[in-house]
This record gives C-alpha cells, structure tokens and sequence, in this order.
C-alpha cells in the first residue's frame, strides 16, 4: 500500500481530514480537494466536476432514466423504476454509491446515505477516474459531446413532451416504442464524411472529366449494346449503394410514411443511443480505470496521513467487493465482473512497468520496464475493451482469473473445453475473451441492405450470421414489426450465413 | 472548478409520470390481475393493495437478439479442473453457450414482472368507472351546503362584524407614526422657550417661540383618535362544504328461508357496498335492520349470524328505517343508502304495502335504494316481493333491483346496480 515513488515527496499531514463516518458538506469539499491534489500529482486530466448530494429516491429515479438526469416520459422508465424500487424497498438489491454522467462538467451524484469514507471513494472513483477516462478515451472523444448532452436532454425532452400534447399520448409511446426496439442498431461505429463544400465537388466534377478525357477511347462506341430487360435489372443500382448499418438513421432519413416530427423522435432515439455507444464499448476499460484510480488516490492519502486506519478499513472492504470475481460455479455467478477485469488489468499493467517478469518482457516488450503512468495514459486514450483485452491480457491474468474457453458448436454433441489458462492456450483465450467484449457478439449484425425506392418501397435488412448463429426468431419477428411500423411498407430481414446464402428471410408485411 | 450541490430538496418522484404511463399501458393486464384477486380475496380485507402479475412475455421490449444455435465459444474464469479437449454435457434447455449461468439468465426471463399496487391503485382500479348514482352533480357538482369561515380582515364591511382590537391596534399605529415628527419638534420648541425664558431673551423671540409650541400643540391635537382608515372588519367568506356523511342501511331477511349460503352473499353485497361509500364519503355510519315478522336494530355480529325464527314482513323493516331516519338522520347534511337483501318471500298485503310504504316515504328520503333478491339455488321463479317491486325503477330514479344466485355474480351485479349509465 504504498504510493508511487516517482510522484515527488510525500509530506505527511498532521491530523487526518476527519474521523468518524458523518459527512457534512464542509467535509465532502475538503476531501474533493484532497483527492483532487492527488489527482494532478498524478497527472490525470479531468473535466470540471460538478457532485450532487442526492436522496435513494431521486437514485431510482436516475436508475429509472438509464442513469440520464433528464429523460422523456415513457412507460419503460416506469417499468425500470416499479422494478427497482421493488427490488430496492424490499432489500434484495442495494442502490449504486454513484453516478456519474459523461458531460462537461462532469455530474457525479453521491446518495446520501453513503458515510464520509463512501462519498471520499465515490469521489476519487467517478469525479477523477470516470472523468479523466471520458475525457481522454478516442471513442469518447469520438461520439459524445460533452458539453452539449444536456442541452440535447433538456430539448429532447420538451420534445417529446410537446408531441404528445400535440398527437397524443399514444401516437408518441408507437413511435418510441418502436425506436427502442431498433436502438442498438441506432449507432454509428464510423464517422460519416462532412458534407463537401461546393468548390470541392466541382474541382471533383471537373478531375473526373477530365480523366475521362484522357481515357477516351473510341473503339468503345463499336461495341455492340445488350439490350435485354434483364441487363437493365441486373445493372439498376441498388439503393444504398452500401449497406447501412444505422439502421435508425436511414429511417430516419428515407422513411417514406413518417411526418417530419415522428423523425425528429427517431433523431432523438438515435442521438441517446449513439451517446451510450461509447459506455458500451468500454465497460471494463472504463470502470477498470475509476477503481484504479480510486484505488491508487485513496492510498496516496493515506500516505500522506490525510486518512485514517479505520477510513482505510472501510474503504478496502467496499474495494474488494466491488473488484471480487466470483467462479462460474460458485453462486452468483454472472460472467466476468467488469470492475474486477478492468482493476486488475491496468493494476497489472502497472506492474509490467514497474517489475516485470521474464514473461512479460517476452509478451510485451514495449512496455515492460517503462513509465507507468504513461503506459496507462496511452491504453485509457487509445483502446476500447476488445482491443484493450486483446492488447494488454496478460498470461499472469489469465492464471490469475483461470479463465478457460468452452466452445459450443452446433455439430458437436457436448460442450469442448477449447482453451485454459496454459502456455498453449493464453493467446486463444486472449482472442476468444476480447472477442466477448465486440459489439458484434451481444448486437447482431444488421444492416440496410436494399430500399426498393422504385418498386414497392419494401425494405430488405440482411442479418449476418456470424458462424451460423441465428437470431432468436420469436423477438426478431416483433422487432420487425416495430421496423415495419416505423417503415410503413413491407419490411424483410434476410439471414444470410458466413458463405453470403440466404439461409431464412422473415417479412412483415405492410 | 469544482462545484458541490444539495440536490436533496429538489423535485424527487421524478419518475411518477413514468410510473403512471407504465400503470396506463398495462391497464388491461392490471385490472385482470386485480379482477383475480378480488375474486379470491374475503371482501372484507379487499381494501388492503395487492401484488400485481404481469406476465414477462407482454412487458418485453424486442430486439434482434443472438438466439441459440450456430457455433461459438465463451470465456468464463474459475476453471479448476478442466483441460483443453475436455467435453462437458451440453446443458439441458438449448445448448445456449459454455456457461454455466453465465448466459442462463438472459434471454428467457420467463419471470412474471410482480409489483405492489398501493391500496388507493388497487382500489380504484377494482372501482374503476363506477359511480354512486347522481354523485357527480350532487356532491361534486352543486352543493347545497355552504359554511362560513373567517377570513382575516378587510377595510370594508357592516359594523357588527367590526373588529375593535384590530381596529385600534390600526388607530394606535397611526398615531406614533403621524405623530412622532411633531412631538419631536415640540419638545425642542418647549426646551428653546425654556432655554430663551430663562436666558429672558427678548418679549418678541419669547412670543415667537411661544407661538411656534401652541401651534405645535395644536397641531398634535388635530391627529385624529380614529380614521376610517384604521377600521378594520372580520372578513368571513362563503366556503361550499362537501356533505360527507352517509348512513348506510342494511336491511336483510332473517327468517328462516334465509340460510347460509344466501346470508353469506348478503354480506358480500353489503360489504362491497360499505366499501364503495367508504371511498366516497369522509365518514359513513352504517345501521342494521333485521326482520322476521318484526324487525329490530342489531348491531354487525347479531345481524350475520344469529338465527332467527318467524315468518316474514317486510313492511316492518321499512318502517323501522323511516323511525330511524327520522329521528337519527333527519338532515341534509346525511346521504341515505339502504340496500335490502331478502330472498323475496313475502305474504299477504305486506309486498304492496312495502311498496306502498317505499314510494311514499322512504325512497323521496335516500340517495339510493338497493334491492337484492337471493333466491334458492335453481329456482328461476320470481318471488311475489320482486312481483311488486317491479314497478319501482320506472317511477324512481334511485331505485335498483337485481338477482343474484352465486359468488361470482355480485361483483358484475353491483357493478350493473352502480355503472353510470344507470344513473
């Protein structure tokens, strides 16, 4: 439990900041200033924070809008929070300590009956771990607008709310029932191109001509014309030139049947979703990243005597429950705690840099033996989980968790223990295990294949099924539906296999 | 900079339109579970809340979803004795990925969403679209009674509701304020006269000063003991005052043809009727009236449970009501219910004369008068009772009549005895 020894000298404080487990505002400032210190000895990069004392009521009601402080009305939130509020009035599940919402500043919100020891944690975890990680990571950097969520939140919300006096309560619930049902496949993984400026397309318009210029060839006129209707078929361009992949985008943008206002809802669906498309990606990462650095900014005040033994105590046993990674035949078993993969992962990239073993050397030349603070830095900045596992899991991890693959294939007739964690099967585990955390193994691959915007205006998505694994037929029939509704024509959803067959189509007529 | 907030105060119960929305798309679902329950429930303890099913399948949202089948492989940690090449039985339900537990939970959600509707919910949907017969107009709509309260005050207003103290708390400030700047100059004007008289100054600074206090004197005399602006009247304004009291008659048969079986559904009736006023009004007495061939008052237990013997007058039952009215709740202020459970048998001149005794008396005085035959099991005969009070609901609005046979018909009854459109 010792600080690191390259951030300058450490001068012990006299007293610690408090004693006891009451916290008061007056407290709650002094350590934000305490940890915040910590943090820029470190070096971390934060927006400016903003904490809020709650009550566990509003909590639920942050639980009930997907941790979002302003939400439209839907009935979903209700369910969430009739759900929840059961749960948690009933004491089967505990409330978080913390949210926290990416936003400039950054909001962390602190229930209130955390004891000063939770608050401080809760503190250095979301106001300095969360904070610095939605500041630096690319796909933060990429998707979200900090400074504008809010704004869009507020607008989005007396939106919807003015739709609903305009067309009715229900006419707005179709819509948006529709819209989340397509949410996950509402996102853009790739930046589309800006619109071209004028002067660009037509120094682009005159290349082109005069390229075709040069390759003029007047044989080609020679040639004689098929003029057969099934060549006309065959060449008429298919509507998206390329697949969409946003499916909520393309509706949006060539719904034949929606009125502008119902496309504005879409636009909203659309933008939330793309806002959690970032968190999606990088769970482990990101609550990695807070629990090391709560971990390591809570010791550095212990070192410097601002904390006492009993805060310590208190704030260990909340550490290691929320890090402890139960096995997957022990009782609560729910596949790999985030906290507990992402905390021991940049712990242990710390300690690649500050005493690695042969193995490392071997497994990560380039950063063994290097600064840590900027090697952690670089992962934060530059990975999501997939690659972030697929980078830095290291063989000792892998030990260390005995994590193993099982695969399950079709043909087999029982289950394959494919990898362990033994020299012969870290890097397939690696593969397998960043594999997990693609977006592509939790959301199908669905994608606008063809508008038929001459025809009869249906609508063919192609799903693909990544080695022959289907979609669960009776939701994919309903989320159709939704499709259909929001579509207004005859939709399709083609699963094509890894060989480019169609192996079913579902439709749902207009 | 770091900004710390007390969001405490601040608006919680955000999620309560979240909530409602929820409670209004799943009404039909709700008001089925709830229908189940008041079925099984003893009415008596109906007004308690209840846990609501939902089945998962009707509140799931879709989405495209990996469903089993295909090939894949799942990391999971903790192994301990496995080796690469090891086969493990493919789990029963599906061959959904190598973990166990890891993905069972996931998809199916076969759990029916279970929540508690709080006993207000509950009870207004078990209610949901009834209404006491002319309710609206008469208690919600234009109410007769008004009582006056006070008000605080005002400037204007008849003399008998003067308010002296007030009024002169008014006066009293009016003076020291209209009257401290003149005391102040008096008293330096009398201590210059003073002052002069004593240094005897010249007779015309004297006279001048002299004349400077009398004016002031004079002047503080003009401030008037009492303006009319410092009236001040008991203000008392009209406020209409809810009549929310009702009396509740049960008037019931307990002659011998009534077994078991039939008191039991009296109850019932009688039960859910209490409970629906109990809802509407702020306090609502209820009275027993049991009959043979002479009726009597009894309290709850007496009037459920304790056997009687004798034949059967109905006519009794009625009077003793209009006795009871008359000197217990003869005022406005009291809305008169009465339901009569009997099995419909009557002799003699007693059913035309309990009609008589109806129509000229007590139906004028009640808000709503309920007539609930019972009749023996199987037996599809109109009783003479229902013979003779069959010409009442032409004639009076407030009066109701209906069969019942079984348990499961009262709750459809009392719903036809109190859905609007009878009203």
């Amino acid at each position: 439990m010792t600080a690191n020894p390259t951030v300058g000298t450490i001068r012990r404080a006299a007293e610690p900041i408090s004693r006891g487990p009451e916290w008061t505002f007056d407290l709650i400032r002094r350590y934000d200033d305490a940890i915040g210190e910590c943090a820029r000895e470190f070096g971390l990069d934060t927006y400016p924070n903003q904490i809020e004392v709650i009550t566990s009521e509003q909590m639920l009601d942050a639980y009930a809008s997907t941790g979002l402080p302003i939400t439209y009305p839907h009935w979903t939130h209700g369910k969430e929070f009739i759900r929840n509020e059961a749960l948690y009035r009933k004491g089967y599940q505990g409330l978080a300590y913390e949210i926290v919402i990416n936003s400039d500043p950054c909001i962390a919100y602190l229930m209130e009956e955390n004891t000063i020891t939770m608050q401080a944690l809760v503190i250095a975890h979301a106001s300095y771990g969360h904070n610095s990680f939605f500041k630096g990571n690319y796909l933060f950097r990429q998707w979200t607008y900090a400074d504008a969520i809010l704004d869009y939140l507020v607008f989005a919300r007396s939106f919807v709310m003015k739709c609903e006096e305009r067309y009715g309560i229900p006419a707005v619930e179709e819509i948006l029932d529709s819209c989340h049902a397509l949410s996950p496949h509402g996102v853009d993984k790739y930046k589309r191109p800006g619109a071209k400026s004028l002067k660009d397309e037509v120094r682009r318009q005159s290349e082109r001509e005069e390229s075709a210029r040069q390759l003029f060839n007047d044989l080609w006129r020679t040639l004689p014309r098929k003029e057969s209707k099934e060549a006309e078929e065959a060449t008429r361009p298919v509507f998206p030139a390329e697949p969409e992949e946003n499916v909520l985008y393309f509706v949006e943008k060539y719904s034949p049947k929606l009125e502008p206002w119902q496309k504005e809802i879409v636009r909203i669906v659309r933008k939330i979703s793309q806002y959690f498309y970032p968190q999606s990606q990088t769970k482990v990462m990101n609550e990695g990243w807070a629990c090391f650095w709560h971990y390591t900014l809570t010791n550095r005040l212990y070192d410097k005597g601002l904390v006492d033994d009993s805060f310590m105590l208190e704030f260990l046993q909340s550490h290691t429950n929320v890090i402890s990674q139960r096995g997957f035949d022990q009782p609560g078993y729910g596949g790999l705690n985030p906290y507990a993969l992402g905390f021991a992962m940049f712990t242990d990239l710390k300690r690649i840099c500050e005493a690695p073993t042969d193995e490392d050397r071997q497994w990560f030349p380039e950063i063994a033996g290097g600064d840590w603070r900027q090697v952690l830095d670089f992962a934060m900045r530059n990975f999501k989980d997939e690659s972030f596992i697929a980078q830095y899991l290291s063989p000792k991890l892998i030990r260390d968790f005995r994590l193993f693959a099982v695969a399950d294939h079709e043909d087999e007739p029982e289950l394959v223990v494919d990898a362990i964690h033994d020299e012969a099967g870290y890097q397939r585990v690696r593969t397998l295990l960043s594999r997990q955390y693609s977006r592509d193994f939790t959301v199908p691959d669905i994608q606008v294949a063809n508008y038929e915007r001459d025809g009869d205006r249906s609508l063919t998505l192609r799903h693909q099924m990544p080695r022959g694994q289907p979609l669960r037929e009776d939701e994919a029939e309903e989320t159709l539906k939704h499709l259909g509704r929001l579509w207004g024509f005859t939709v399709r959803l083609e699963s094509v296999s890894d060989d480019g067959e169609v192996q079913s189509t579902l439709e749902c007529p207009s | 900079m770091n900004h710390l907030i007390d969001r405490r105060l601040g608006g919680g119960n955000k999620s309560a339109v979240n909530r409602e929305r929820f409670l209004r798309r799943y009404k039909e679902q709700i008001r089925r579970s709830v229908k189940g329950i008041a079925s099984e429930r003893s009415i008596t303890d109906i007004d308690k809340g209840g846990n609501v099913n939902i089945p998962a399948r009707d509140i799931r949202e879709p989405v495209f979803r990996h469903g089993p089948g295909g090939d894949r492989e799942v990391v999971n940690s903790g192994n301990r004795e496995f080796i690469a090449g090891d086969t493990i039985p493919r789990p029963q339900g599906g061959g959904e990925g190598g973990g166990r537990g890891s993905e069972g939970g996931e998809g199916e959600g076969v759990d029916d969403f279970v929540f508690s509707l709080s006993r207000e919910e509950f009870l207004d949907l078990f209610f949901e679209d009834m209404e006491l017969p002319d309710l609206v107009r008469n208690f919600l709509g234009d109410i007769p009674e008004r009582k006056w309260v006070r008000a605080g005050y005002r400037r204007e207003g008849s003399p008998n509701n003067l308010a002296v103290v007030r009024t002169l708390k008014q006066s009293l400030g009016r003076r020291i304020a209209l009257s401290a700047a003149i005391r102040d100059e008096l008293e330096a004007a009398r201590a210059e006269l003073e002052e002069a008289e004593r240094r005897s100054v010249s007779i015309m600074q004297v006279s001048m000063l002299r004349e400077r206090v009398e004016t002031l004197e004079k002047k503080l005399q003009r401030v008037p003991f009492l303006d009319d602006l410092d009236l001040r009247y008991r203000n008392r304004v009209a406020v209409p005052a809810p009549v929310a009291r009702a009396v509740m008659f049960c008037l019931m048969d307990v002659s011998a043809s009534m077994d078991e079986r039939k008191k039991d559904l009296a109850k019932r009736f009688f039960t859910l009727l209490y409970l629906f006023l109990t809802r509407k009004y702020e306090q609502v007495n209820l009275v027993f009236i049991r009959h043979t061939d002479n009726a009597e008052e009894c309290d709850e237990q007496a009037f459920f449970h304790d056997p009687r013997t004798g034949g059967t007058v109905v006519c009794s039952a009625l009077e003793l009501m209009h006795e009871i009215v008359e000197e217990r709740y003869n005022d406005s202020s009291w809305n008169i219910y009465a339901a009569q459970a009997s099995d419909g048998d009557a002799f003699g001149s007693d059913p035309a004369k309990s009609v008589r005794f109806l129509r000229e008396f007590l139906l004028p005085l009640t808000r709503f008068f309920a007539y609930v035959e019972i009749p023996d099991e199987n037996d599809g005969r109109t009783s003479t009772l229902w013979a003779a009070y069959e010409e009442l609901p032409a004639i009076a609005q407030n009066f109701a009549m209906r069969r019942v046979a079984g348990h499961a018909e009262i709750y459809p009854v009392f719903r036809d005895l109190f859905s609007k459109e009878t009203a």
